[in-house]
């Protein structure tokens, strides 16, 4: 049970002839929310594709719940939820969440469920593609909610949502954690590190640092954390010209 | 194979449909409206007669052709054939859930174009009826499945649009239509037999001309239902679950 719930090892992915990933390696322990950092083009998504076991990799291991990741064990275990929402626009959103509930084989009450945590059971007759950019999030996160996976991987989960909602999904998934799954969330602005327990920073297909806000902002010596980031590349680009 | 999930993915296509009447409105009546205008234009019951049955055959192969391509493609581009990857959800299960979903359109639409052209417009068969519905039938279902696997290498939805007259009008030319397949060189008929659309018309040729269901008959109705489930199969095997 004390296992990690990813570990990446030595992970190198290469699209379209370029290095995207290059060399990674870290764990994210049980029930903890990480937030993974960094600019947009940085190699965050194709990161989560690894996981999900989607990606064809050049080399590594990526081990995900103590199975390599993609296995099929894994297919009911974890969740994900893509940048762009990937959901049928011409289903409404319990249709829509319907048909992936039969696919997991989850009782349908788990649909109410997953629309009410993400706030959208009055829109929940309405159709996809009639829905607020910011809804459509919500329903495409609902989706990864559905059977109550161990882990969540999350792409910019709160893009396009305003500070409001943002508060509210970001309270959503502390509670998820305190019942003991683990989420991964990825995001390019910074004000949303601080509400991780731990971060990964990534830039150019590496990993800058992995550790809490509050040490990395103290290695630095940074006021906040963008600050930090900030050190971080400059020391990296010291120790590397 | 999970036979809850495969009729889950039909009614999901059905329910996506019913938000959709028009798309369902044209697949049930544009073959019917088709074979109208063909009994007009040549505005002869006799040489209707002789061209219909191939014709009922030919116009729904194309339409679901066309129809299941485009749909494929959009599941892909739209991220949720990825989503779908990541889930518990076998790629057989997820064909055959389309191969049924548009079986049923398609034999609504067969059913219809049929009826109009068997009553109204006076098409007279010597074979039976529903050897004459199960041939179509099964033409639909083909075009059904060679749309999936073409789909695969389709990036754009302009790409799948002109795979149709690649994948289609070439069949149409050489199934023996316009030309008896017999009287074509030897390249042509070699072409021609290793088509399956030639084997619909050659099937829906005997249904018209006569009354006995022989070998060929069952054999070529065999090469038509095998055809479309290799093109499913096949289908199948080029959607992959890691993609670069």
């Amino acid at each position: 049970m004390h296992e990690s719930a990813i570990v990446v090892d030595g992970l190198r992915v290469v699209r379209g002839g370029r290095p995207v990933i290059r060399d990674i390696g870290f764990e994210v322990a049980r029930g903890t929310v990480t937030g993974l950092l960094g600019p947009n083009g940085c190699g965050k998504s194709t990161l989560m594709r690894s996981i999900v076991g989607v990606q064809i990799v050049a080399a590594g291991a990526v081990t995900v719940l103590g199975h390599p990741a993609g296995s099929p064990e894994l297919r009911r275990r974890i969740g994900y939820a893509t940048q762009e929402p990937a959901i049928y626009a011409d289903l409404t959103v319990v249709e829509a969440l319907r048909y992936f509930a039969a696919v997991l084989g989850t009782p349908e009450s788990d649909v109410d469920r997953v629309v009410g945590q993400v706030g959208l059971t009055d829109s929940a007759h309405t159709l996809v593609g009639a829905l607020s950019g910011g809804q459509r999030g919500r329903a495409n996160l609902a989706i990864a909610l559905l059977g109550t996976p161990e882990l969540l991987v999350l792409d910019e989960p709160t893009v396009g949502s305003d500070p409001e909602l943002r508060d509210e999904l970001w309270t959503l998934f502390r509670e998820l954690a305190a019942c003991g799954a683990t989420l991964l969330i990825s995001s390019h602005v910074m004000d949303e590190a601080v509400r991780c327990e731990q971060l990964l920073f990534m830039r150019q297909g590496k990993l800058l640092a992995q550790d809490t806000p509050e040490a990395l902002r103290r290695r630095t010596g940074a006021p906040d954390l963008e600050q930090a980031f900030l050190r971080l590349i400059k020391e990296q680009e010291s120790a590397a010209p | 194979m999970n036979t809850s999930i495969t009729l889950a993915t039909t009614r999901r296509i059905l329910t996506q449909l019913r938000h959709d009447p028009r798309t369902v409105v044209l697949i049930i009546g544009v073959p019917s409206l088709l074979m109208i205008l063909l009994r007009y234009v040549l505005n002869s019951e006799q040489r209707f007669s002789a061209l219909a049955p191939a014709l009922l055959g030919i116009f729904p192969f194309t339409i679901m052709f066309l129809l299941t391509s485009i749909t494929t493609l959009r599941e892909r581009t739209t991220g949720t054939f990825e989503r779908l990857m990541t889930l518990p959800i076998g790629k057989l299960d997820l064909l055959f859930g389309y191969a049924l979903a548009f079986g049923i359109l398609a034999t609504l639409q067969v059913l219809v174009a049929a009826g109009i052209s068997l009553t109204w417009l006076g098409l007279t068969i010597a074979g039976s009826v529903w050897s004459l519905l199960l041939i179509t039938v099964l033409d639909a279902l083909l075009g059904t499945a060679l749309g999936l696997f073409v789909s695969a290498f389709a990036r754009t939805e302009f790409q799948a649009i002109q795979f149709m007259p690649v994948f289609v009008l070439p069949q149409f030319l050489l199934c023996g239509l316009f030309v008896p397949r017999e009287s074509m060189g030897w390249l042509l008929r070699g072409l021609s037999d290793v088509l399956p659309l030639s084997y619909a018309v050659d099937a829906l040729t005997q249904v018209t001309r006569s009354a006995s269901i022989d070998g060929t008959l069952v054999r070529n109705i065999g090469i038509i239902a095998g055809c479309a489930m290799l093109a499913l199969v096949l289908g199948a095997a080029t959607l992959r679950r890691r993609t670069p």
